[in-house]
């Protein structure tokens, strides 16, 4: 039996159903918001410990030129050390046929017998190749899925300048290609780069490693001090060609892993705190109103007994009623979108994801907060309803004391027609609702700006890196350098019309007690396929003597043009040498430096050489091209610019509009609330002046403006503070997501993702307001007259 | 000063003819009037009396284009404004009507200037505000906000609104509802004042019999048709007025 105060709730509802439907909407999204990121970072950051441990992912990784077995037990004996497992490790070229350019492999050795002690492998399908077996692999599942390779196929490699012909018996991923990005490359490419792992026997018989390693991973002591693990490994490692031990926080893969989960981790209070906030200002808003309206009834209604608590608990359940229908429907959606969210990152983050159903603790948590939300959006309305002497309630409300503010007087507001001055005094009269609509309409703004920022940058990063600086077609490292004069045979294969080479050498920047591992690039004076510029697109020039580093770097070492510091070489005599910093660079990747090609011969004592060959080709020859490519045996790999293009495109393209959808609905969703809820109080709070007007012989259109008129100032105040807070939001998420030692990507916003979003904004206000408007055209002119306010 | 004379055809300026207004209230039709015909010439001052359920108030929203009659013509001079369309209405009742109500109907938030202002804005030969304060006799309370005055003079401000654009037709339903008697013979007097001295065709509309004692016409409304229409042959000042 539905009781008497039920009935009528349930009734009010109904009167009520589109400002609660409304405001549900946020709630949901409030909810599946908290749903989605929380089950996200717990699935991605529960895999990520569960299959690090697992399959032992090491601690410390470290590559180097070659170095006897009997070495890394020396690396072991250093305090801090708990297990170290040397490795052989390979790049390779895989000339699958129908590839315009091969695909490029890295091979990794796997012990002859049992399970590799560190960074194991998790084998999907098939077996581990047999001992013995030269010509077995296990290929990355990604990439064998793209070339339909399954255990039992085959697949062509160049194995130190010979093409083998390779078996896959077994299909595998690995905790240190949870993200795999080839060396050098700008994203993961399943379809050009495949880890992929053989028998150390195999590779070493191929390469002639026997009884060597070039790659080691360690794994630490709980509570070991890693810098100075780094410190003495590289001491142990730097005769045998080490390159300089790093830790997971730069290990490629981990990082962007780490970065990933860091985002959404800012992301998982902040996003729903928002959609609550404004869902509570909202039910405010309305319910301050229901309860002024139904003043009179609320004092019949204790009149006849009910108590105080019975009044309050009434209005407290059709808050409830809001938003239990906000919860279920943000739960569903929660629970819709969270796998979503999972399935996108399952095609960046190849790990074994732990995900159940919806996490209930989350789920409830979400529920809890919506309802905290709630009754601290309505508590004040509650208690004035509750606190009314049912005498003073038979009366009407006292009349609302407007005031000439101020500013009237100063800002010569007086000359203003009395429509604007209405509009004027209704928002001086609530600053505070006009200032938290303004900042519900900036937050929904600020949520799009986050959505689609990211594609800003990439533009003019692109166009940087692939239009002014890189600006050949083919890229061909060798996997040692060669002499300068192999240039002038590459300029005679077919379709070539331009080839410069450059020569790069890893050092270690020194400069005191501070030091960074990076690369040296030895540039030619006349290079025309291999320009610098500095993120403001000003070319740069090479000094003719000293170096020009990286801004990033020149601050590490706390150096400035003018002064000297160390290169420690890697290669060569791995001697080190002193340098005179000429100039810094602010450059988007990395911590490289630069100088004149002949220097860096000179500095390395060696002869005029080169490892990476840049070609500008005629595209008609170019299947031609690349099969004479792979015939010589340097080539290590061979990149096509168009293609790392085309590839980086598709995949940010794709991501970002699932992103920017999605983030644009929910946005819409603030926005539509906060304009329609308070166009809707505000046309109940007015609507007798406004009827009046209309009785004075204003137009339906005139009248409008002036209520659509307060909307549309929170809206407009509210679209410039949305863009600076989108921009400051955007600002820390960039912080968070790239190690600037790696890549700087530039601040960039451009003015048509500002414009987006703002139309977005206006767009939804505009929809918001023309419902409403509908209903101010049906104003009731008599009957609002006849009755007292 | 268009006085009203026997000898000279008295010219209707606004006139309602054979005018029903049928309401549906849920199930039932209510018959507000049932085919009245009632001229209003220009310059006089009418009193329109009838109990509450009469009619006189939808007449008067009818004749006021607040709202449009089931049947029958409405006539602005020689326009028909019984078949105008929404526009036109709203613009009737910008150019040529000015109201009062029992509720004075001011808006909270401008003050009384402000509110007179409101309408001089939008007229074409307005009074200045000031002045048409003063015609209700508010000079000194121009500035206020209408929560801060009195029943009285919130209705005095909300004829000064209506006069201030110059209407010719002035439209008062129930204009002392709400006051005290005192107040109320104030507020008349200044409904006869503007009659008097800006010549502006007034219509009044009250359920208080003796008012109808200030009118040059009095029209009564019985049931939603004309009981009686016949000229006031002892007309009295307001402030002589007894009930």
């Amino acid at each position: 039996m539905v009781s008497v105060l039920d009935r009528k709730l349930l009734r009010d509802l109904m009167r009520l159903k589109a400002q609660s439907l409304t405001i549900a909407l946020v709630v949901a999204v409030g909810v599946a918001n908290y749903i989605t990121l929380r089950s996200a970072w717990r699935a991605l950051g529960d895999s990520r410990a569960a299959y690090y441990e697992q399959y032992r992912f090491a601690d410390v990784f470290t590559r180097l030129k070659r170095a006897p077995d009997s070495i890394a037990d020396r690396v072991h004996d250093i305090s801090g050390v708990a297990s170290v497992y040397p490795r052989i490790v390979e790049e390779v070229l895989l000339p699958i046929e129908g590839m315009l350019t091969p695909a490029h492999g890295q091979i990794v050795s796997l012990p002859s017998q049992g399970w590799p002690p560190l960074n194991d492998v998790l084998v999907k399908s098939g077996r581990f190749p047999e001992a013995g077996r030269s010509n077995e692999v296990l290929v990355y599942e990604p990439f064998a899925k793209e070339h339909d390779l399954v255990p039992g196929s085959t697949i062509p490699a160049v194995l130190n300048g010979k093409l083998h012909e390779l078996i896959v018996v077994g299909l595998a991923l690995s905790p240190e290609y949870v993200f795999a990005i080839e060396p050098g490359g700008v994203s993961s490419d399943d379809e050009r780069f495949a880890p992929m792992w053989m028998s150390k026997s195999a590779i070493a018989a191929a390469f002639q490693m026997e009884g060597a390693f070039n790659d080691l991973v360690l794994r630490l002591e709980p509570g070991a001090d890693e810098a100075a693990v780094l410190i003495a490994v590289d001491r142990i490692l730097a005769p045998y060609g080490g390159l300089g031990a790093f830790g997971r926080d730069i290990q490629i893969s981990s990082s962007i892993l780490d970065g990933e989960i860091a985002q959404i981790e800012a992301m998982v209070l902040f996003l729903p705190a928002v959609f609550l906030a404004v869902a509570a200002f909202l039910l405010n808003v309305v319910f301050s109103r229901m309860v002024a309206l139904q003043r009179g009834q609320i004092a019949v209604i204790k009149a006849v007994g009910y108590g105080n608590l019975t009044i309050g608990f009434h209005y407290l359940k059709m808050v409830c009623i809001i938003v239990v229908l906000g919860s279920a429907l943000g739960v569903g959606l929660g629970a819709w979108l969270a796998d979503a969210m999972l399935d996108l990152y399952a095609g960046f983050f190849r790990l074994p994801m732990t995900r159940g159903r919806i996490d209930l603790p989350v789920a409830i948590n979400a529920v809890i907060a919506s309802f905290a939300a709630a009754v601290l959006g309505v508590g004040f309305a509650l208690r004035s309803a509750m606190a009314l002497p049912p005498a003073e309630a038979m009366r009407p409300p006292s009349p609302t004391r407007y005031r000439a503010s101020p500013v009237e007087r100063f800002a010569g507001l007086r000359r203003l027609r009395q429509t604007t001055m209405m509009v004027f005094r209704e928002i001086w009269r609530r600053p505070l609702r006009t200032v938290l609509s303004s900042a519900g309409i900036a937050f929904a703004l600020a949520i799009i700006i986050l959505g689609r920022f990211g594609k800003d940058a990439h533009g003019p990063i692109l166009e940087l890196q692939f239009g002014r600086q890189q600006r050949e077609d083919i890229s061909v490292s060798f996997s040692t350098e060669v002499d300068q004069r192999s240039l002038g045979y590459l300029e005679h294969l077919p379709g070539v019309d331009q080839v410069d080479g450059f020569r790069a050498t890893p050092v270690r920047f020194r400069s005191g007690a501070r030091w960074r591992d990076s690369i040296l690039v030895g540039l030619p004076p006349d290079s025309h396929l291999r320009r610098l510029f500095n993120r403001k697109f000003r070319p740069a020039r090479i000094p003719q003597s000293g170096i020009l580093i990286t801004d990033v770097l020149a601050d590490i070492l706390g150096a400035k043009p003018g002064d000297l510091i160390e290169v420690e070489l890697k290669e060569g005599d791995r001697g080190t040498r002193e340098v005179r910093i000429s100039g810094t660079i602010d450059e988007a990747f990395g911590l490289q430096g630069y100088m004149q090609k002949a220097g860096l011969h000179e500095l390395l004592r060696e002869k005029p050489t080169v490892n990476t060959a840049l070609l500008r080709v005629d595209p008609q020859w170019e299947a031609e091209l690349h099969a004479r490519l792979i015939d010589i045996p340097a080539v290590q790999s061979i990149h096509r610019k168009r293609t790392l293009l085309e590839k980086f495109e598709e995949q940010t393209g794709r991501t970002m509009q699932v992103i920017t959808l999605i983030l644009t609905l929910f946005a819409t969703a603030i926005a539509v609330a906060v304009v329609y809820n308070n166009a809707r109080v505000s046309l109940s709070v007015r609507s007798r002046d406004l009827a009046t007007l209309r009785v004075l012989g204003f137009s339906r259109a005139e009248v409008s403006a002036i209520l659509l008129g307060e909307q549309a100032i929170q809206v407009i105040l509210g679209i410039p503070v949305g863009m600076v807070l989108g921009t400051w939001g955007a600002k820390a998420l960039l912080e968070l997501q790239a190690d600037p030692e790696q890549f700087r990507m530039p601040m960039l916003i451009s003015p048509r993702t500002y414009a987006f979003s703002a139309v977005v904004v206006l767009a939804a206000a505009v929809l918001s307001a023309l419902l409403v408007r509908r209903r101010i055209d049906a104003l009731d002119l008599v009957g609002v007259l006849k009755t007292r306010e | 000063m268009p006085q009203p004379s026997p000898d000279r055809p008295r010219v209707p300026i606004l006139g309602a003819e054979n005018v029903t207004k049928v309401y549906r209230m849920g199930d039932v039709d209510v018959h507000a009037l049932r085919g009245v015909t009632v001229p209003l010439y220009e310059g006089e001052l009418m009193v329109l009396l009838g109990p509450s359920g009469s009619g006189k108030s939808t007449l008067l929203n009818i004749l006021g284009a607040l709202d449009v009659p089931s049947s029958g013509r409405v006539h602005y001079r020689n326009e028909d404004i019984a078949a105008a369309d929404e526009r036109a209405l709203t613009r009737f009742r910008r150019e040529h009507v000015g109201f009062v109500f029992q509720f004075y109907n001011l808006v909270p938030s401008l003050t009384a200037r402000e509110n007179v202002a409101l309408v001089t804005e939008i007229s074409k030969n307005p009074l200045n505000p000031g002045d048409a304060l003063e015609l209700v006799g508010l000079t000194d309370r121009m500035d206020h906000f209408p929560a801060q005055l009195s029943g009285g003079e919130q209705q005095r401000v909300a004829i000064a609104r209506a006069v201030a654009k110059q209407p010719e037709i002035l439209l008062c339903d129930e204009p002392t509802g709400a006051l005290d008697f005192k107040t109320g013979i104030r507020v008349l007097e200044v409904i006869d004042e503007v009659n008097r001295s800006l010549g502006t065709t007034t219509a009044v509309i009250t359920h208080h019999a003796p008012i109808a004692s200030m009118a040059d016409r009095i029209v009564s409304l019985s049931d939603g048709m004309v009981a009686s229409d016949h000229t006031n042959d002892i007309k009295v000042s307001p402030a002589e007025l007894t009930w």
